[in-house]
């Protein structure tokens, strides 16, 4: 306990040591600037590691000068040896030095790496709002299944209660990440990544695509607004009230053709399993190899009594779904539980 | 008849058609030139098929410096674009030219200039460091070289007719498949890079043997110079590594030309491969672009220190641990790939313990120079440089190897300020202290030191101005490749970046005014002792300034480390042989010419879909290949009186500038 204490005391002294010296008043970092648990913990890291390095760096710098000043040729006292090119006791010193500050990032590495997991769901009284997020050339489409609401190049959550995004790519590889929340995850096509995230403060934070991916990728930024439980709750009545709902048409017309800067839209509903029929045609040769995408969808979409849709067709095919699960290892195993929570 | 190839593939973009005017313009004078002195005979025969080691490296050296103005010339517009499109600002080009060009960028410091330079180092300087006459396989020796300019010249090709590639030097799966990318820039990139890198893997598994195999008798592995244990770490990495990426872009070959799917979103492929299989060769490139680096270094502060090198056993040890590790370090490019945590850490944590070898080494140099008596000449400016940049880029690279941390700056541009700042204090500099040190070992003469300085503070006040705040901008949250920057509170950082930028220039100005100047006043700067510095400890010093053909008149008989050191100490070096016996020596050969000449062929054939050229230019190769296995006239004989004769005016020279050089004294001291 006391050990832990002083670590956490330290660690923070370290931290503190580290931001006075370096980027004294730079909000602007915002790295350092984390609005969440996740973001203040990985910067913390940074910070510690960075501390703990200059054990290491600061002395080369000295050393440099130093050496230079003193054993510069021109030095009339010069101490020369120009035998002497061994000793063991500089040796010990300098591999058990950094062998020392490795063993201690290395226990950092342990720890934390399996804390701040993007796949661990983050411990809250409140359960985790569910998004889906889906990449295109070049927009983000945001799903919030539970609500059956979606916007696009916008997303907002509820500050104070936890996110999990499930993520996958409409084309090629992308890279989410929202700086001032934390952890970066990549989106790929026909797969499902998963990011569990949570903002401590209301407010807007930037958002992002940060895996180049094609001609529109300076494009690819968003606002993400945290809002209080009553704001968000009025931001769902709003959407809700939204002209536009998310067809198959809508999401084609977004994700079709390569497209820059799609203005920000509210859709009211959501057409049933669309996040799981963006996956499907990557992996039709499971199992379906000349199944048209269309008639795919039409098999799928199904089943989602609270998503009431007027197509509705028979049975969501699980075993389908099952066949799927064992093309990649966890993450199409992801997919298979994700489709059973769905039906729920 | 021409594939794909249209007139509309030539660009009319002004920009792109100032320079390509500008290099036909320089090619033509060059022609010009070469027609009008009536060289292109003694070009042949002395340069293009020479299987002259020394001057192969030169060769390579040259190519390399052309390609870094090519390089640099992409960097710079990079920064300046993005110095100018922010907000609602365009800058002076589009997202597509803006991908090109740093794909460009990225594909030519690594593949044509970083590996020629070290190449190039190499050539100078191993045979003479381990007391050989010749690498072991001297025609191919120049094959590999010819490999590399195809790929150099399939680069350039690019820019002139179609496009390059946008998907970064690393390539981008499954960007780069034909379906993202059905353009012809994706396979200038794949074929400049698979020409190049075949080059690459024949020069490596040559200069391993030539370092296992044929070094001088004494000179066992533990009395080797450290540049070449360095170069021999390296040249492991590079057997072991290349094939990865000679299979890998052989696939995506499969991928974009037969229809297949191996790095696709779908039909069974997989993208996560392509960042496997890319990053198990990368990342040890990095080691071996960087281990030689290190190596010069290690020659330069003993040689300038006047001092043996501090832990010898050390610093061999040290390289052979960070060739091994670089091998198990590659996933830490993708900790964001949502791999298992447990994996994650894994490769965290042998990313991290290369941190402990290097350090190591870092305290070695600074204890060489600790009671040394130093002299602050360029190499030794390069040096100093070097300690003190590198230490922060390896800093913020073992921040990044933790994992959660790398979470929040991986693909920022934090992590282009880390590898520049690993790769140009770290490889770079050491090159050009290499560059330096050695240049008198090649022409004979030195480089103008006060121009070397002024060079060396263009590049490293640039370096720190272009990328420390690039560093700051990453923890801002500013993604890499920005054609266009939302953001205007990233914006003064670019300037500054942009501002240092220039001082590069500077630098790369202050180096060419160097070369200009050193030529002019070389007889003022000649080496007659082969010793230039005076200081030189290791075998390549003993040879004549430049080597004769042979390099060594009689093969040393090894017995220490920096054994040249030893024989000035014991008095046994500069000593005339008793007898000289005839040298059997390889022969020029044009195969390298004739293979490069029909690479580049191929490479624009396949990138065009011209396939009669394709199949025409690969059955050229292989016969040329096969030709070659039959042709036996491959020695000449020098004989021993020749020998003899190169070898008196030499130390008739040593003599008479000695006796100068005392009768100076007595001058100065009367």
């Amino acid at each position: 306990m006391m050990k832990e204490n002083y670590f956490k005391n330290s660690m923070k002294a370290a931290g503190l040591l580290a931001l006075t010296f370096f980027l004294s008043g730079c909000e602007k970092m915002i790295i350092f600037n984390s609005k969440g648990p996740i973001g203040q913990k990985e910067s913390q890291l940074i910070i510690t590691a960075f501390v703990l390095m200059l054990i290491v760096v600061i002395p080369v710098f000295v050393m440099v000068i130093l050496f230079s000043k003193k054993y510069r040729a021109s030095n009339k006292n010069l101490d020369y040896r120009p035998d002497w090119h061994d000793s063991k006791k500089v040796e010990w010193v300098i591999w058990s030095i950094p062998v020392a500050i490795i063993i201690v990032l290395a226990a950092l590495t342990w720890k934390y790496t399996h804390e701040l997991d993007p796949y661990r769901p983050i411990k809250h009284e409140l359960p985790a709002l569910q998004v889906e997020v889906i990449s295109t050339d070049w927009n983000w489409v945001f799903i919030y299944p539970e609500e059956n609401v979606a916007s696009v190049n916008e997303l907002v959550i509820e500050a104070g209660r936890p996110v999990r995004f499930k993520l996958t790519s409409a084309t090629v590889m992308t890279s989410f990440f929202i700086p001032q929340l934390g952890s970066q995850i990549y989106a790929m096509a026909g797969m499902l990544t998963q990011l569990n995230l949570l903002a401590d403060e209301p407010g807007t934070y930037l958002g992002q695509n940060i895996e180049y991916s094609g001609t529109g990728y300076h494009k690819m930024h968003f606002d993400v607004h945290a809002k209080t439980a009553e704001e968000f709750k009025v931001w769902v009545q709003q959407a809700k009230q939204s002209p536009e709902s998310l067809s198959t048409e809508r999401y084609k017309e977004i994700s079709g053709k390569q497209i820059m800067d799609y203005p920000v839209t509210t859709f009211s509903s959501v057409v049933p399993n669309l996040f799981q029929d963006v996956m499907a045609p990557y992996m039709e040769w499971m199992g379906h190899i000349g199944v048209d995408p269309g008639h795919y969808h039409q098999m799928n979409t199904t089943d989602h009594g609270s998503h009431q849709m007027p197509d509705s067709h028979s049975g969501h095919d699980m075993n389908h779904d099952m066949n799927h699960s064992d093309h990649s290892g966890h993450d199409m195993h992801e997919m298979k539980t994700d489709t059973m929570n769905m039906n729920h | 008849m021409f594939g794909k190839l249209k007139f509309t593939d030539i660009p009319t973009d002004p920009l792109i058609l100032s320079v390509v005017a500008g290099m036909i313009l320089g090619g033509v004078a060059v022609v010009a030139a070469l027609t009008y002195f009536k060289k292109w005979g003694y070009l042949w025969k002395e340069w293009l098929t020479t299987v002259d080691h020394k001057k192969i490296g030169i060769m390579y050296i040259i190519f390399a410096m052309v390609m870094l103005l090519r390089g640099f010339a992409d960097g710079i517009m990079m920064r300046t674009q993005q110095a100018l499109a922010i907000g609602s600002q365009q800058g002076f080009m589009d997202a597509h030219h803006f991908d090109q060009i740093f794909s460009a960028h990225g594909t030519i410091m690594i593949i044509f200039v970083a590996m020629p330079f070290l190449f190039g180092l190499m050539n100078l300087v191993i045979p003479q460091q381990i007391g050989a006459r010749d690498v072991a396989f001297p025609v191919l020796n120049n094959i590999s070289f010819w490999f590399t300019a195809a790929g150099g010249a399939i680069m350039m090709i690019s820019l002139m007719i179609g496009e390059f590639s946008n998907t970064g030097w690393t390539g981008l799966a499954p960007l780069f498949e034909k379906e993202y990318n059905p353009g012809v820039g994706v396979d200038y990139w794949l074929w400049a890079f698979q020409i190049a890198g075949i080059g690459t893997t024949l020069a490596g598994i040559n200069f391993f043997v030539t370092i296992i195999k044929m070094r001088a008798p004494g000179m066992n592995l533990m009395k080797m110079p450290i540049f070449t244990w360095a170069s021999l770490t390296s040249n492991v990495l590079i057997i072991i590594s290349f094939p990865v990426i000679t299979a890998a872009l052989l696939l995506l070959t499969m991928d974009r030309y037969l229809g297949m799917h191996i790095f696709t979103n779908d039909l069974g492929g997989n993208m996560m491969l392509w960042n496997n299989l890319f990053w198990m060769w990368g990342h040890p490139e990095v080691y071996i672009v960087v281990l030689p680096a290190f190596g010069v270094f290690s020659e330069v502060v003993p040689t300038f220190s006047r001092k043996r090198l501090f832990g010898y056993k050390t610093m061999v040890y040290a390289v052979a641990v960070i060739m091994f590790l670089s091998f198990i370090v590659w996933l830490h490019h993708f900790f964001t790939m949502a791999n298992h945590p447990n994996v994650n850490i894994f490769f965290g944590i042998t990313t991290m313990m290369i941190a402990i070898p290097t350090g190591v080494k870092v305290y070695n140099w600074l204890f060489t120079m600790y009671r040394g008596s130093i002299t602050f000449t360029t190499p030794m400016y390069w040096t100093l440089g070097f300690l003190t940049l590198f230490v922060l880029g390896g800093m913020t690279g073992v921040l990044m190897a933790i994992p959660p941390a790398d979470f929040m700056v991986h693909n920022s541009l934090f992590l282009i300020a880390h590898f520049h700042n690993v790769l140009i204090p770290g490889a770079l500099f050491g090159y050009l202290a290499g560059f330096s040190y050695w240049f008198p070992k090649a022409f004979g003469f030195r480089l103008n030191e006060t121009w070397g300085k002024l060079s060396f503070w263009g590049w490293a006040v640039g370096f720190t101005l272009t990328f420390m705040p690039l560093y700051i901008a990453g923890f801002m949250g500013m993604p890499r490749r920005l054609a266009s920057l939302s953001n205007p509170e990233w914006a003064p950082y670019m300037y500054v970046a942009v501002v240092g930028a220039l001082i590069i220039g500077f630098g790369i100005f202050a180096m060419l005014v160097q070369l200009f100047l050193s030529v002019k006043d070389r007889k003022k700067n000649m080496d007659v002792t082969g010793d230039a510095w005076g200081d030189g400890r290791t075998l390549d010093w003993s040879t004549a300034s430049p080597a004769a053909d042979y390099n060594f008149a009689i093969i040393p008989e090894v017995k220490e480390i920096d054994d040249f050191a030893r024989m000035k100490k014991d008095g046994t070096a500069y000593q005339r042989p008793q007898k000289y016996y005839p040298i059997v020596m390889p022969k020029n050969k044009p195969y390298g010419a004739i293979i490069g000449g029909l690479s580049i062929a191929f490479g624009f054939a396949m990138v065009w879909h011209i396939w009669w050229l394709a199949i025409g230019s690969l059955i050229g190769i292989i016969a040329t290949v096969i030709y070659f296995g039959f042709d036996d006239d491959n020695e000449y004989v020098i004989p021993a009186e020749e020998v003899k004769r190169i070898e008196d005016e030499r130390f008739d020279a040593i003599e008479a500038f000695r006796a100068q050089h005392t009768i100076n004294e007595k001058e100065v001291k009367k």
